[in-house]
């Protein structure tokens, strides 16, 4: 709840290095939560910086059931979604909710891991994550059902990687739905 | 119409499709690159019947666009920044000529040093040009710009070009929720262009003329009637936008709880959303702040301005422009248009963004504080000490 607009905003920031794909991941998400059936109002925006291959860059998704009219970057998201576990700083406390892309685990009860690379090894047989880490995102934010994020793959990528990445999605939104369990 | 979630540079580009330009001429130049790649995409794969001219310089786009019009069609062109001001000799070119060119500006700062980030030192350091200047606050209201900027410009009694002013990145690439409208609509608001004159074999007449001491003053009087006229064909054109779209615009400002406030912040652009968030938070703490919202910057909003503050304490005007050693362009027009009324009130002025830097709700409601605590002078937001 944002307490300068008095309604429900979530502000989402992606964390990743330059080619990872978090300023996709950024749209795939405003895409699914805005195009679904009875979508609400999204921004995605990347932080605007040198773009460098490899270089840390981070990523912003603002949603809402209203239109937004903030437009500043988030300072500190609700979920802060870790594309590479290597930029992850210990969370300062009540940072949100963080999602990591990560082979090991956490005990911070705010930090949810999956090995977003293994799912992506699998099922895309390549280390891009963003779809995977759309899908784990999905199921922690609650309120999206596992269709919507074909809307927004089918918006933002080629139809040529619809198949396999509503495929990755899924299976990363099995996952962490079964975490939550 | 079909809801899309795109970036403000898409919104534009099928805005301009929607309008049905028969010349588009442009070179690239970052932030404005994509809104120049989907029309030849467009005009490539037939959506849009149009000539795309990719031509060697900034400078030559607007005079192939400005040749374009002599000949009597609709044009586009747009551009940003340094190819904003290297095309600026054709500028008063195109609105002296009274061609009714529509351009987009990707607002980005001037170098040095260089920046290819957001603000808009490019655009309001050609305030003087003669053109049309518009400034957005979101994508959709960049689409419905680049539609209604072609029936206010080609309107027989302004025929001047027509600047629409999107910040970049802030709004250039930032993708959001759009209303795409269809065709038929579009072409209920936009009539089929009929130029005032123009290149005609059949009834030669001569264009783009010199005139000398003697009637030069009378071109230069008309090209400011045009301008002026503009006011109320703008709202002559939003009233008839809002009966087929059912979207409604304000006018030259937008208000926001202006009429009880004491201390009214002006600004324009994409930082107004955040404004109004800040006045909503200064209401909670006992400021009676307000907002208002430049869209047009040229012809200039002195009356709805003067409007809008005369019961006010303070101003201030923020925006992201300088002019080193005097104060923000925008400052120095309300300035004006105060003094000119006999408005006698506080006024500051905040100078944020410059380089795209990002300008937080903290940094707006501080302003209202200061406001409150009676701050005048200029300020850059992010530098404590103020300059003397």
């Amino acid at each position: 709840m944002d307490a300068v607009w008095g309604r429900t905003m979530t502000d989402v920031v992606w964390i990743g290095r330059g080619g990872q794909g978090a300023f996709t991941a950024a749209r795939l998400l405003g895409a699914a939560y805005s195009l679904r059936d009875g979508g609400g109002y999204a921004l995605a925006f990347p932080s605007f910086g040198p773009e460098r291959r490899g270089a840390p860059m981070k990523a912003f998704t603002k949603l809402s059931a209203g239109p937004i009219s903030d437009r500043s970057e988030a300072r500190s998201g609700d979920f802060s979604v870790y594309l590479d576990d290597t930029l992850l700083r210990t969370p300062a406390s009540g940072a949100g909710k963080v999602l990591v892309n990560t082979s090991s685990t956490s005990d911070d009860p705010r930090v949810v891991s999956l090995d977003a690379d293994g799912i992506a090894a699998e099922v895309l047989g390549s280390p891009i994550v963003n779809t995977v880490m759309l899908g784990a995102l999905a199921a922690l934010l609650g309120g999206f059902a596992a269709e919507d994020l074909d809307v927004g793959i089918e918006n933002v990528l080629a139809e040529r990687l619809w198949d396999k990445n509503k495929k990755a999605a899924r299976k990363a939104y099995d996952a962490v739905a079964e975490t939550l369990r | 119409m079909t809801r899309e979630f795109i970036s403000g540079n898409d919104a534009l580009a099928h805005g301009v499709r929607l309008a049905s330009p028969k010349v588009i001429s442009a070179y690239p130049i970052t932030p404005q690159t994509t809104v120049v790649e989907r029309l030849s995409e467009m005009a490539e794969d037939g959506s849009l019947d149009a000539e795309f001219i990719h031509v060697e310089s900034e400078h030559s786009a607007l005079s192939c666009a400005i040749g374009a019009s002599a000949a009597g069609v609709r044009t586009f062109t747009a551009t940003s920044s340094q190819g904003l001001l290297y095309m600026a000799e054709c500028l008063p070119y195109a609105a002296g000529g009274r061609f009714p060119i529509v351009m987009m500006n990707a607002n980005r700062s001037i170098a040095l040093p260089w920046n290819i980030y957001g603000d808009q030192r490019d655009s309001l350091m050609l305030l003087d040009s003669g053109w049309i200047q518009a400034y957005v606050q979101d994508a959709q209201e960049g689409l419905d710009l680049a539609l209604m900027s072609y029936r206010i410009a080609e309107h027989p009694e302004v025929s001047t070009p027509f600047m629409i002013n999107m910040d970049g990145f802030h709004l250039t690439h930032t993708y959001e929720v759009v209303d795409v409208p269809d065709k038929e609509s579009a072409d209920r608001l936009i009539p089929p262009f009929r130029p005032v004159g123009c290149i005609d074999p059949g009834s030669p007449q001569n264009i783009g003329f010199s005139a000398g001491p003697e009637h030069n003053v009378f071109f230069k009087y008309k090209a400011h009637c045009g301008m002026l006229r503009a006011r109320d064909v703008i709202k002559e054109t939003e009233q008839a936008f809002s009966r087929i779209f059912g979207r409604e615009y304000s006018g030259l400002t937008e208000g926001y709880r202006c009429e009880d406030a004491d201390h009214v912040l002006i600004t324009l652009g994409s930082i107004s959303g955040l404004c109004r968030g800040a006045a909503d938070a200064a209401r909670a703490e006992g400021i009676r702040a307000g907002v208002l919202r430049i869209r047009y910057m040229r012809p200039f909003p002195a009356e709805e301005t003067v409007a809008a503050v005369s019961g006010a304490k303070s101003i201030a005007v923020l925006e992201k422009d300088i002019s080193f050693g005097g104060t923000g362009t925008v400052f120095a027009n309300v300035g004006s248009a105060l003094f000119s009324a006999g408005l006698n009130m506080r006024a500051s002025n905040y100078i944020g963004g410059l380089g795209g830097r990002d300008i937080s709700i903290g940094d707006v409601r501080k302003i209202f504080s200061d406001m409150a605590a009676g701050k005048t002078g200029v300020r850059f937001i992010g530098i404590e000490e103020g300059p003397e």
